[in-house]
């Protein structure tokens, strides 16, 4: 057995494995297959500070290799997240990441500040959301906007502070800098590329929203080059995501430059993902004789 | 066990109409747990999405469960090549069923196209006590409906063409039929009719409805329906967890 833990920005996983936000709501439908505690954090269903009751039905499409989604952020609200959710995530016996959204800056201040004073483990700061208007992606899509909302919300934060950054960007290596200059101490990487399926019958979208975000196994290359290059730009830890569905695809991010790893699509496709997943990379670790999943970040070997 | 990801081998297959396909499934676990109007959630290989099926009827003893299913689709048509003997991975059982009651009560099935095969299992626990309209296309299109008699139902088919039965709608057959309570599957103007049959009368009215699935477990939110609360406001439930089957007078059709 290789030593799978990993430590985020001063937190403690027992392995690499996070599910992403929004994949896995708050954990209770997921428990029915496993303990919690088989992963290393979950990052829950991106919260607001108010109450949102979402984006209007379709929000699902299939696309080759993946899915679009415009859920909308469909969430109770911080407090409620704080009061219901939390205490029992809590006792779980994995790292509990809150993952917020806002319109404004200050409503991300507001929850960051409120969030601080739980025993919440980490914030993931989602400024790359592109399923509503306000959604945050205002905020992800320039350096401007990720060094601006990372620094005020860096004020408010006493809680390890990981931003979640967009791939609908032109250099993500920038965003990324930007993001670690002004004060972040993780970064996650990559959220939803947006989309569009086409009814071509109706000729109408899909999707009631009709753009989505795009996730699942297609997303997986986009999302190893720009952890890629993300990861010559800054040196604070990247969490690693899009597309991993195989224990293969959990080490290439890894190599690539990830410390931890965050799994969302497969989940809909194969619930006991993870499960598989360790036990891929457990076994690739110790065919090799590797003794920490720590010693594969960063070790691509580039032309 | 609530739900479970199993492999079930497929016992029995036929095309019991053009594009519409029947499978037994091997499925001991899901035979006990399920109830009628639930559903499974089924992985097509090569595919990010599983395709949410209705359980049409549960054998407990024989540890089966029977799933009808027409191609609508990519999904669908690389399922409906399958082969006995190959096996389904199936995620199940999911969402809640029918609510039953009491089944000496006089029960109104009413069922139009592919929103047939749910009701079957929920009629059969009726039997003698269950009147199932159900409406199709065409002759060719119609399904079940000795499955339906062969439990002991009334039934009446309508086809769009008059080539099978009353020649019109479901909702003609469904009008007279004295019942206590009515369980629905269907095209929207369907349930919507239905819908209104049940407030006129002043009886319970269950309907399935479905939605586009992502996790089929009630995680990420994917398949939204507007439901209506208590004080008449509307939010976004939705179908896999909340549903499948919904009282009539929660949805926004
Ligand atoms: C609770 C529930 C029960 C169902 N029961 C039955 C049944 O018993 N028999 C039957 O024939 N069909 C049933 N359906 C519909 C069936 O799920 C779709 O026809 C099927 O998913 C289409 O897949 P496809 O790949 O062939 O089509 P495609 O159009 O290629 O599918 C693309 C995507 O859209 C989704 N999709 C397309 N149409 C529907 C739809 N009507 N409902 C939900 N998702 C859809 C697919 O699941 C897939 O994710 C049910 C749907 C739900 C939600
Ligand atoms: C249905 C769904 C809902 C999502 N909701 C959120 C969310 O609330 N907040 C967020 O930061 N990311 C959200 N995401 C993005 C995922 O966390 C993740 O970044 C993305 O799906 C890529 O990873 P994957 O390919 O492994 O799914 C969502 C993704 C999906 C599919
Ligand atoms: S399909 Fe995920 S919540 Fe219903």
């Amino acid at each position: 057995m290789a030593d799978l833990r990993v430590n985020i920005a001063g937190v403690p996983f027992e392995n690499p494995l996070i599910a992403a936000s929004g994949t896995f709501g708050f954990g209770h439908e997921y428990q029915e297959f496993y303990p919690l505690s088989t992963l290393g954090g979950i990052s829950c269903k991106g919260i607001t500070l108010k109450e949102r009751p979402g984006n209007p039905p379709p929000r699902i499409a299939e696309a080759p290799g993946g899915m679009l989604n415009a859920v909308g952020l469909q969430n109770p609200g911080v407090d409620h997240f704080i009061e219901h959710d939390l205490p029992w995530l809590k006792q779980q016996g994995t790292v509990v990441i809150a993952n917020i959204a806002g319109n404004t800056p200050e409503d991300y201040c507001a929850m960051a500040e409120k969030l601080s004073d739980t025993d919440v483990d980490m914030i993931e700061l989602n400024i790359s959301c592109p399923n509503v208007k306000q959604g945050g992606v205002q905020f992800g899509t320039s350096c401007a906007g990720v060094g601006g909302i990372t620094e005020a919300v860096r004020k408010y934060c006493k809680k390890p502070l990981m931003v979640k950054l967009s791939p609908n960007v032109a250099d993500i290596g920038e965003i990324a800098a930007a993001a670690e200059a002004a004060g972040a101490d993780a970064i996650s990487m990559i959220n939803t590329l947006t989309g569009m399926r086409i009814d071509i019958r109706t000729r109408r979208p899909i999707i009631r929203n009709n753009t989505g975000g795009m996730s699942g196994p297609a997303l997986l290359p986009v999302a190893v080059r720009m952890v890629w290059q993300a990861s010559q730009r800054v040196k604070i830890p990247i969490v690693g995501m899009g597309g991993i569905s195989k224990w293969e695809d959990a080490v290439e991010m890894l190599l690539a430059g990830a410390s931890a790893l965050q799994i969302g699509t497969v989940f809909f496709t194969d619930p006991y993902a993870p499960v598989k997943i360790l036990d891929g990379l457990n076994r690739y670790l110790d065919e090799r004789n590797i003794k920490s999943v720590t010693e594969l970040t960063g070790g691509i070997q580039p032309w | 066990m609530k739900y479970d990801v199993k492999p079930c081998r497929i016992l029995y297959k036929r095309e019991i109409a053009q594009g519409i396909f029947d499978f037994l499934l091997d499925a001991e676990d899901f035979a006990k747990a399920a109830k009628p109007g639930q559903f499974v959630h089924i992985l097509v290989p090569g595919k990010t999405l599983r395709r949410p099926i209705s359980i049409c009827d549960i054998d407990a003893e024989a540890g089966t469960l029977r799933i009808v299913f027409q191609i609508r689709g990519e999904g669908t048509e690389i399922l409906s090549q399958m082969k006995i003997g190959d096996h389904m991975d199936v995620l199940a059982p999911l969402g809640n069923g029918f609510d039953l009651g009491d089944t000496n009560r006089k029960a109104l099935f009413v069922g139009g196209g592919i929103g047939v095969p749910p009701l079957l299992g929920a009629a059969k626990k009726f039997g003698k006590n269950a009147t199932v309209a159900v409406g199709f296309r065409n002759k060719e299109t119609a399904i079940l409906e000795a499955d339906f008699a062969r439990a002991g139902c009334r039934v009446f088919v309508a086809t769009d063409d008059g080539s099978m039965g009353h020649h019109g709608l479901v909702i003609d057959c469904a009008k007279d039929v004295e019942a206590d309570v009515i369980f629905a599957c269907g095209p929207t103007p369907m349930l919507k009719a239905v819908c209104e049959l049940a407030k006129e009368r002043g009886i319970p009215c269950q309907i399935s409805l479905e939605e586009r699935m992502a996790c089929g477990i009630g995680a990420c939110l994917g398949c939204a329906t507007p439901l209506l609360r208590e004080d008449g406001t509307q939010y976004f439930g939705h179908v896999c967890k909340d549903g499948p089957v919904f009282d009539y007078t929660k949805v926004v059709l």
